[in-house]
């Protein structure tokens, strides 16, 4: 089981420098689906098969569908590859690098000051999970889906069809 | 909705149905005699070429497939020297049919002409002419109108009166 | 060791299983296709043409595999493999009998889900790396009428699942054994008929490749083994989702006694994928937007209110 995290891992994070580097957003995208398996698969050797599924589900099977919809949509030609290379300048990265090595140093720390105690590692299934979201965390689910609520209300919003104004001498066009 | 299950379950039904598709190279469709494929060059009751070589085939066909030359023989009867089609190019509309003053040239109820090799689909006249009379028997061009070309004396058609003799004045 | 083996035995005789179905399908459909049209369908190969499989296996192999140089060449190759991966994938948590399944997960439903979702990508990628404006179309058509009808597939479900307790295959199927689950969940069993002809794209379903406006949409440009791929997949769908379908409403291996489990199975997923095939003699393909108003105005609803439903009753009879 541990070689099986260690390789998760590993294909998690060298997808996830991939999809930092690379200049076509699609395969990009394609190097953040294959971390977000990745990760699903850690989930689901360290008992946690429900998320893992969900991880899954939702994750590499809805939303960054959505996305690759996006940018195919977006009909990116040949320079956005370059212009891509403008944005891996270091005055644009160098923030976000130092706020990540930042945490990086902090994982590190506490790795080197961990005591070894094995942490219980037990199968989660969909029961238990579903107890504590509408046990423990019933009012984050209930402001999550009021947020969900709103975002459908606001899509529904842009996406109707506007109600067309004529002058008055061709609205009997229109009605006819 | 419904109407969609209706139309799932009448096709289910189908299963029942006998077939329609014909076995083709073992059993034959029945073609009809006015159906419109190979052509052919047709004769005479008296089993001379009905054509006179007039071209007005090769001016109808709409993809220029039919070429030929006109001649003469020794009574001053036309006669195609040469009659070509070429097949590859032939949509089969049966255009040159129509147009013939004759009834020389026929579409027969033929398709099953495939070739491996292009140019063979290029028919000459000795591929063409058949010896029968096609779909129109017994009739002969000349016999109903035109000159005497060795067929038939002057005014010896079907139809026609012997010619006036101008130099008598006997009715 | 001996059970390893055996492991091994099953994973092996479910592959071969499956993906000689799946290619002895393209026989079938030709010909239950011909029956249905009063016609008489491949018979020239072999027996009843029954080696029409084989004779369109060696042409397919033996086709040119050609990438066309606009196309994006990696994406383009990984396309058609996501199809056959994650429906192969999924075919692991099908019982086919007691005993006879590769992995008995808790989450095994959810799992089938999750395999579907991703057999989205299929069609996108195909769709965008072929660098063509009809495939292009017909991506976007896939991933929209896929995500749309992942939605309606998973809550027809629930309605089993909450019936049962579980997401395990074999325990909702032992959970039939009085009453098939097509009685008390029969919208459930419509709905996830409907989206199981959506999600695996066949006709009256086939907007993403509508040969008459779309010229093939996402494989337009594939050719060979490649498109052999799309081809197979196309099957191996109608398998899984026939064999869902058997699993979830039908009581999978559960029949009478005088035949064996499996054989049960084999009959029910058959008759599915006979149907499969009807609609597809029968039905007509629906316009894009009528495909999409009809999930989410209709089966959307419907949906909500059987698992609401179903909720209900069995939390009153608890």
């Amino acid at each position: 089981m541990n070689i099986i995290f260690y390789i998760a891992a590993i294909v998690a994070f060298v997808a996830t420098v991939m999809v930092v580097t690379r200049k076509n957003a699609v395969h990009a995208l394609l190097y953040l689906i294959v971390s977000l398996l990745a990760v699903s698969v850690i989930f689901f050797i360290s008992g946690a098969p429900f998320v893992a599924a969900l991880e899954v589900i939702v994750y590499a099977g809805a939303i960054l569908v959505l996305f690759v919809f996006a940018i195919m949509m977006l009909n990116l030609g040949a320079n956005s590859g370059k212009e891509e290379s403008k944005l891996l300048k270091p005055n644009a990265w160098i923030t976000p690098a130092i706020l990540s090595l930042i945490l990086l140093c902090e994982l590190v720390y506490v790795f080197i000051n961990y005591d070894g105690a094995s942490v219980e590692l037990r199968v989660i299934g969909p029961q238990e999970v579903s107890q504590s979201l509408f046990g423990g965390y019933m009012l984050a689910v209930e402001l999550t889906g009021m947020l969900l609520m709103a975002g459908v209300v606001g899509a529904y919003h842009i996406g109707k069809e506007k109600k067309r104004e004529y002058h008055r001498y061709l609205q009997t066009n229109e009605n006819s | 909705m419904l109407s969609n299950v209706r139309t799932l379950w009448m096709v289910f039904l189908k299963i029942f149905k006998k077939k329609v598709t014909i076995q083709y190279p073992e059993k034959k469709a029945y073609l009809p005699p006015r159906w419109r494929g190979r052509i052919i060059l047709s004769r005479d009751p008296d089993h001379n070429e009905r054509c006179v070589a007039c071209y007005l085939c090769a001016a109808a066909c709409p993809v220029d497939c039919i070429s030929l030359q006109a001649t003469e023989d020794e009574n001053g009867r036309r006669y195609p020297e040469f009659f070509r089609i070429n097949f590859s190019r032939c949509i089969f509309c049966g255009l040159c049919e129509d147009a013939c003053p004759t009834y020389a040239i026929q579409l027969t109820p033929d398709f099953e002409m495939g070739e491996y090799n292009r140019q063979n689909l290029v028919y000459e006249k000795e591929d063409l002419l058949i010896d029968g009379m096609g779909k129109y028997h017994g009739y002969s061009f000349y016999q109903q109108a035109g000159v005497a070309v060795g067929v038939k004396p002057k005014g010896g058609g079907e139809k026609e009166d012997p010619p006036v003799d101008v130099r008598t004045l006997l009715p | 060791m001996n059970e390893i083996l055996v492991q091994i035995l099953i994973i092996v005789g479910v592959l071969l299983g499956t993906v000689t179905i799946a290619a002895g399908l393209i026989y079938v459909e030709r010909k239950m296709l011909a029956v249905w049209q009063q016609r008489s369908g491949p018979n020239r190969v072999g027996p009843f043409g029954i080696f029409q499989v084989l004779a369109d296996m060696v042409k397919i192999f033996f086709k040119e595999d050609w990438i066309p140089p606009f196309v994006d060449k990696k994406v383009f190759i990984i396309a058609p493999t996501i199809i056959m991966l994650s429906i192969l994938m999924s075919f692991s948590i099908v019982p086919f009998a007691p005993g006879i399944v590769i992995a008995d997960l808790n989450i095994g439903l959810l799992f089938f889900l999750a395999m579907s979702s991703l057999g989205a990508y299929t069609i996108v990628l195909a769709g965008w790396a072929s660098n063509n404006k009809y495939s292009l179309l017909g991506g976007m058509r896939g991933a929209a009428q896929m995500i749309s009808y992942e939605v309606f597939m998973g809550l027809s479900l629930m309605g089993v699942v909450i019936q049962v307790g579980s997401f395990n295959m074999t325990d909702i199927v032992n959970a039939q054994k009085g009453l098939w689950f097509v009685v008390p969940q029969f919208v459930g069993f419509v709905i996830f008929l409907i989206a199981g002809v959506a999600e695996t794209h066949r006709l009256p379903f086939d907007l993403p490749e509508a040969e008459s406006e779309l010229i093939a949409g996402f494989h337009s440009e594939y050719s060979g083994m490649k498109f052999g791929m799309f081809f197979v997949g196309e099957y191996l769908g109608i398998t899984l989702v026939s064999c869902m379908i058997t699993i979830l409403f039908f009581g999978g291996w559960l029949g009478p006694s005088f035949l064996p489990p499996i054989v049960w199975f084999l009959i029910k997923m058959f008759a599915f994928i006979l149907f499969f095939v009807l609609l597809r003699a029968a039905l007509a393909r629906p316009r894009y937007d009528q495909l999409m108003s009809f999930g989410w105005k209709l089966l959307l609803p419907l949906a909500l209110l059987n698992v609401l439903i179903t909720g209900a009753v069995v939390l009153s009879n608890a």
